[in-house]
């Protein structure tokens, strides 16, 4: 198969980025889309591209392209593009490590940028800072425990239906693709599927009410922006992680307002 | 060198009661002043600066990623394993014990082995207690299910992401240590030398990834949770960015390197399918409770399948071998992953592989018959999902292809019993180290070990060491040895850089990085991967030295020193995969025996099974760095069991 990429280019931080247009060839349909650029990228340092040319003749890039990827099976939540104005392109359910090139079509042109939020700055090329999230983690996303010293695991009974429900909003994986698919840049499905896994837990629920406050002032002050329930977030989660999660952070957090909760 | 591995006097069962009663303490005034490096956060590295920094120690860790909840323990699927018996099964400490030890075809340290099944049940109450979700029945108690290599269910298990939950989990204790300002983060940092002070770990030189800047830390303790080495294979299970450098570094400057040719291979893996390709993705090991599998009987089936003009749908069931079914009839499709990776590669080099000619099939289509498709779509849902989007094939009616990868390194650094390396100061957790699966690690055992390490075994062992180190004083960074480390690096960065320069770039065609390392994959996976012998392992030797030569002559490395640069990252931890090659191959030649992962074909029986050598290998090759190029000289380390009565591995 065959493409003509458009790929945002950016030196760094503080540089201005500019798409940059590549030709590839011959690719195999079961190739994956991060292994299309490793391809890309290995024509590009040797110099020698039999299979694709700089289309753009000025440009003194020869330097790889970045993008970030680790695991490549779709769990560490390292890797994350926008692809064809979709994060993680065009299938649902997966991350960008696992979309197929048979997912295009011969000679589509495709276009590749990083997450845009003001809350992401690039660092370089497609490669950007979601230091954010770990940030909003420790304002608060955790049960405080120091280790030993707790009861044994079998002593609190959690019922099955809010352990399953704990479990499907802890799948998140932090890559932040709900933040880059919302208009505002919103973070409030992340912080959503973290408030409702921990207040789902009789463990949890002690910290409550301090938790979603200090987690939501955390986000507004990183500068995510406002949710206006598009759920543009939940159509782009790589898994699936549903809207409810952020009716449930914004009862936690009005009732943690009123002080229902506060001990 | 001199190895003590400072087991504790007494009956096993009380060996590490009586260590926690007699070991030194520092009182909480003086833990402030203490300062430890952390390199790495997966599950050994976040639960040991999370403890470590809730006891008062000031902790810096460091990671790779752009987060610490990136690190590959993330990955992990199946399940943690812990002696809870909360199924009245008959589980225990000493069968927990027992089946690891037999697990790793007795090769790993009784002591060590009995502490871990010891810690194991107080893993689970503190993942609890930290919001792990893990599967729960219907009265709301804990779920439990088997694993390979038990007669018991004791894995605990959060659906096909107990990784990823765990280490959430240990992320979350860290987070709150990091806001509470015991633990420091640096993110995109990748460790570049260890600082050695008159004899003793006191610092590690870093470089910041985004901006190149080498940076120096001092510390009175270095704790090592880097992770294996099974990337030097290339193709494996492993994340991109795992690797094996900083133990490699560790081991240049003196820390010994135990069992290095202890590899485990995974037989459930999706198939290789081009050159081009960068990662083997693991189907769970729970597929085989339900999945059989068979490669076809007759030779030219496998070839009509091969060249497209069969499917396997259409091949009758007298024309099956369902191998494993056939030659070990108590374990079937169930037998440890060694012996199942085996079994697969002995059919597919006679020429009976389906696929590419290195597949086997992995059928459903019995248990659709027998459970319906609900339930095995409840079942393994989400991993018949993930193949499906790989391969495109659907394998609810096709039968799954897979074929076995590199998945986990049980060599690692030579550790004592208090997880401490051979340069005093510098300790080694999880995957890192080596010491508790012997020549095979068993299902769902990692994760345990990882946590125990990290939350329950270097709390109170570091302690030890540290307690008198708070008459030194703070460590200064600015030490000779610290100028010396630093600038180290910054020459081995600029030799690298300078091998595809312009000046020497004419009349060279260039590589890049991953050209070498795919070579060098290729290398060690054909004569030093699933079966070894003399023969294999000489040519190895040879071809991989004849590979870095061609590495120092035309790998181009763009861009300098003093930015974002991936490419020199990778360039770097090729260079420690080279060394460390030549050193899994003297560690497989020098064994002359089969245990485990390991498989010399010289020694088998005459069905082809694994045939230890008790009598002359029973105890852990610890070997000894010299110098780039030099061979290394080994110790050893005498395994004695007092407790456990030694048999052969039998799954017939």
């Amino acid at each position: 198969m065959n493409f003509t990429l458009h790929i945002w280019r950016q030196e760094c931080a503080n540089a201005k980025g500019h798409f940059e247009t590549y030709k590839i060839e011959n690719i195999s349909p079961d190739c994956s889309f991060l292994e299309m650029l490793d391809i890309l990228n290995e024509q590009l340092i040797t110099g020698s591209t039999p299979h694709s040319s700089l289309l753009t003749p000025h440009s003194p890039i020869s330097h790889p392209v970045c993008f970030d990827n680790d695991c490549r099976e779709g769990i560490c939540g390292m890797c994350g593009l926008y692809i064809n104005g979709r994060p993680h392109g065009n299938d649902d359910g997966i991350t960008t490590c696992q979309l197929h090139m048979r997912k295009f079509k011969d000679g589509d042109d495709i276009w590749i940028e990083p997450w845009r939020a003001k809350a992401f700055p690039v660092i370089r090329d497609l490669v950007v800072d979601r230091s954010a999230f770990d940030k909003i983690i420790q304002a608060g996303g955790y049960i405080s425990t120091t280790t030993g010293g707790v009861p044994d695991a079998n002593t609190i009974p959690i019922s099955k239906h809010a352990a399953d429900m704990a479990m499907d909003a802890a799948s998140c994986i932090g890559c932040g693709a709900c933040v880059a698919a919302c208009k505002n840049a919103s973070a409030m499905l992340f912080v959503g599927a973290k408030v409702s896994h921990l207040a789902l837990l009789p463990q949890g629920k002690i910290e409550a009410a301090d938790r979603v406050k200090k987690m939501v002032s955390k986000m507004d002050e990183l500068g995510f922006g406002s949710c206006t329930n598009t759920y543009a977030c939940e159509a782009e989660c790589p898994k699936l992680i549903k809207r409810q999660n952020i009716s449930m952070l914004n009862r936690q957090w009005i009732s943690a307002l009123l002080g229902r909760d506060k001990k | 060198m001199k190895l003590d591995s400072k087991i504790p006097a007494g009956p096993l069962a009380e060996k590490w009661t009586n260590y926690k009663a007699s070991q030194k303490l520092v009182n909480p005034a003086n833990k402030r002043k203490l300062d430890i490096i952390v390199v790495g956060t997966g599950l050994a590295g976040a639960s040991a600066a999370a403890s470590l920094g809730a006891m008062g120690f000031n902790v810096d860790i460091f990671c790779i990623q752009d987060s610490p909840r990136r690190a590959h323990s993330i990955a992990a699927q199946g399940g943690i394993n812990a002696a809870k018996n909360y199924q009245n099964d008959g589980d225990s400490v000493e069968r927990l014990f027992r089946d690891t030890i037999k697990g790793g075809d007795y090769r790993a340290r009784e002591a060590n082995v009995y502490r871990l099944a010891e810690v194991s049940g107080a893993i689970i109450d503190q993942c609890v207690a930290q919001g792990v979700p893990f599967a729960r029945d219907y009265g709301g108690l804990l779920d439990n299910r088997s694993f390979g290599g038990a007669q018991v269910s004791r894995t605990f298990y959060a659906k096909g992401q107990t990784g990823q939950q765990l280490l959430l989990g240990a992320y979350g204790a860290l987070s709150r240590e990091i806001a509470r300002g015991t633990v420091k983060l640096h993110t995109r940092s990748e460790m570049m030398d260890l600082v050695v002070v008159d004899g003793r770990a006191r610092g590690i030189i870093v470089r910041n990834l985004v901006t190149g800047d080498l940076e120096r830390y001092a510390a009175h303790a270095v704790v090592l949770a880097t992770g294996g080495y099974g990337n030097l294979y290339y193709l494996s299970t492993n994340a991109m960015n795992s690797n094996g450098s900083a133990a490699w570094i560790c081991h240049r400057r003196g820390a010994a390197f135990a069992n290095p040719c202890y590899v485990q291979i995974h037989p459930t893996c999706i198939p290789v399918h081009g050159d081009y390709q960068s990662k083997l993705t693991l189907m769970s090991e729970s597929l085989r409770n339900d999945g059989r599998i068979w490669v076809p009987k007759k030779k030219e089936d496998a070839e009509a399948i091969r060249a497209g003009k069969l499917k396997p749908t259409e091949i009758p069931e007298e024309n099956r071998d369902y191998y494993l079914e056939r030659r070990y009839p108590a374990f079937g499709n169930l037998v440890p992953r060694d012996v199942a990776s085996r079994a697969a590669k002995e059919r597919c080099d006679a020429g009976y592989g389906v696929g590419t000619g290195y597949a086997v099939y992995l059928d459903f289509a019995d248990a659709i018959q027998r459970l319906g498709k609900d339930v095995v779509e409840q079942k393994y849902g989400n991993l018949f999902q993930m193949y499906q989007k790989i391969t495109d094939e659907n394998p609810y009616e096709t039968p799954m292809m897979i074929y076995p990868a590199i998945h986990y390194t049980m060599g690692g650094l030579w550790v004592d019993y208090e997880l401490q390396t051979t340069i005093p100061g510098l300790f080694a957790a999880g995957e890192a180290n080596f010491s508790d699966h012997g020549a095979n690690r068993l299902g769902a055992s990692a994760l345990m070990q990882g946590l125990a390490d990290g939350y329950f075994v270097l709390p109170y062992t570091m302690q030890n060491y540290l307690a008198d180190q708070i008459y030194v004083g703070k460590i200064s960074a600015t030490s000779p040895e610290f100028d010396a480390a630093e600038e180290a690096v910054r020459q081995r960065i600029n030799r690298l850089l300078e091998i595809g320069c312009v000046e020497t770039r004419h009349g060279t065609s260039l590589q890049t990085v991953d050209h070498f390392h795919k070579a060098l994959g290729k290398i060690m996976w054909e004569y030093c991967g699933m079966a070894r012998n003399t023969e294999s392992l000489t040519k190895a030797k040879q071809l991989v030295k004849e590979l870095e030569d061609e590495f120092w002559k035309s790998v181009f490395i763009p861009g300098s020193a003093n930015e974002f640069n991936p490419e020199l990252e990778k360039a770097c931890r090729l260079e420690d995969y080279f060394e460390l090659a030549q050193l899994v191959i003297d560690d497989a030649m020098h064994r002359e025996e089969s245990c485990g992962g390991h498989f010399r074909t010289e020694h088998q029986t005459e069905d082809g099974e694994t045939l230890r050598d008790d009598e002359h290998f029973m105890y852990v090759a610890a070997w000894e760095y010299h110098g780039h190029g030099q061979p290394e000289t080994m110790e050893k380390e005498p395994l004695v069991y007092e407790h456990i009565k030694i048999a052969n591995r039998n799954y017939k």
